[in-house]
């Protein structure tokens, strides 16, 4: 067995660079196998998301997406025709901070879909968003029209058992989701070739 | 035969969750879902086989006196790769892991056995140190995470074993659970280790 080497200055800089320079090399080249799957694995859980949350459209979404006001808005077409918007929408008012969630809008503001792409919230209680039996609720509404609240804030949402602040947080999603809806796509003049069937609606 | 020896040893006599009582942080945190006991654990095996392989290798070219930093170099450079990878191919377990992964690098239980084992023994012996103190560590993740699971939730791997509708306590999903079931499990150990020595 040989000797271990000593502990003299020149043998620790020489060993600890010697590693370090062998061990970044290996991790270049582990970044470099892996960056092309992470971005696949980062888009398809956008198109999942979007696939989920708005009615069957035929073309990319994630390639014309366009970002106002840090939320993602994904425009879905069916023979050149928009069938709905999923909006990538978050909220900070969650029981663990942050989560994110997409919302599907048809072209006239209704809510086609919800659902929650990423999020912390206490398991068992909190996550029980994600259950049909609580997201279902928005299928369908207009929050024109739908008290976007939980019912014991004067709204028109059943909140989750013991989750109400989820529950709440979820609401704050998708009305800043719809409010920004409204504003860029519904109610604005119509600047592109996709909106144009948009004219007319009101809200 | 004594090869045989250092792969159980991790197992049940020195487990390195219920008997060397090391690795706590993510044991209480993740075990919130029998899928997430197995998915750390797993991580947490891939580390140690191959920092214990590598420490053992490179045990005589590391001098005594940066010994440390040069062990947590080449453990957080396989956290990295462990990170990358789970990213890459595992992306909804990554997410429910989140932050867990990255600090498996200051997990007690790789850097004790760097410098318990690893670094006085051969390459072998080391990689079957590592398989199974990482085993054990998968194991009792997993037993504690289905307890949990199935106390809290109803389920175990996601799949119901309480008929629908059944009440479930609530609490042991919750962090206060950790620490009780933890402390059942080391219990039951205990006396498990007592009976049979």
């Amino acid at each position: 067995m040989a000797k271990k080497l000593e502990s003299n200055l020149r043998n620790m800089i020489l060993s600890l660079m010697i590693i370090s320079v062998v061990m970044s090399a290996a991790l270049g080249y582990v970044y470099l196998l892996t960056k092309g799957p992470i971005e696949a694995a980062n888009k398809q859980k956008e198109v999942s998301a979007v696939t989920e949350v708005i009615p069957a459209f035929d073309n990319d979404p994630t390639t014309s997406s366009k970002i106002i006001d840090g939320l993602t808005f994904y425009e879905g077409t069916k023979d050149g025709k928009l069938v709905g918007t999923a909006v990538k929408t978050f909220t900070e008012k969650g029981f663990s901070g942050r989560f994110d969630m997409m919302v599907g809008f048809l072209p006239d503001g209704t809510i086609n879909k919800t659902t929650v792409i990423e999020h912390k919230e206490t398991p068992g209680l909190g996550s029980k968003m994600t259950n049909p039996k609580f997201k279902d609720q928005f299928n369908g509404k207009k929050p024109s029209e739908f008290k976007m609240k939980v019912k014991k804030d004067g709204g028109q949402v059943d909140a989750i058992t013991a989750a109400t602040i989820s529950s709440r947080a979820y609401c704050d999603g998708i009305q800043k989701a719809y409010d920004l809806y409204m504003t860029n796509y519904v109610n604005n003049t119509p600047d592109s070739a996709d909106t144009v069937e948009m004219k007319g609606v009101t809200q | 035969m004594s090869n045989i020896k250092h792969l159980l040893n991790g197992i049940i006599k020195e487990n390195p969750t219920l008997v060397l009582v090391l690795g706590t942080c993510p044991t209480l945190a993740v075990t919130t879902a029998a899928e997430n006991g197995i998915g750390m654990g797993a991580a947490t095996t891939f580390v140690l086989v191959f920092s214990n392989l590598f420490i053992a290798l490179l045990k005589n070219l590391i001098p005594d006196k940066v010994r440390i930093a040069a062990f947590i170099l080449v453990i957080a450079t396989f956290v990295t790769i462990v990170d990358l990878v789970m990213k890459a191919f595992v992306p909804a377990l990554y997410a429910t892991l989140g932050i867990f992964i990255p600090l498996i690098v200051v997990n007690c239980i790789i850097l004790g056995r760097a410098e318990a084992f690893a670094q006085k023994n051969k390459p072998i012996p080391a990689i079957l140190d590592g398989i199974g103190m990482g085993l054990g560590f998968t194991l009792a993740l997993t037993v504690m995470a289905s307890v949990r699971e199935l106390l809290g939730n109803g389920t175990i791997f996601n799949i119901p074993i309480l008929p629908e509708g059944s009440t479930t306590i609530l609490i042991f999903i919750l962090p206060p659970g950790a620490f009780i079931t933890y402390g059942y499990l080391i219990a039951i150990m205990n006396r498990f280790k007592a009976k049979y020595n």
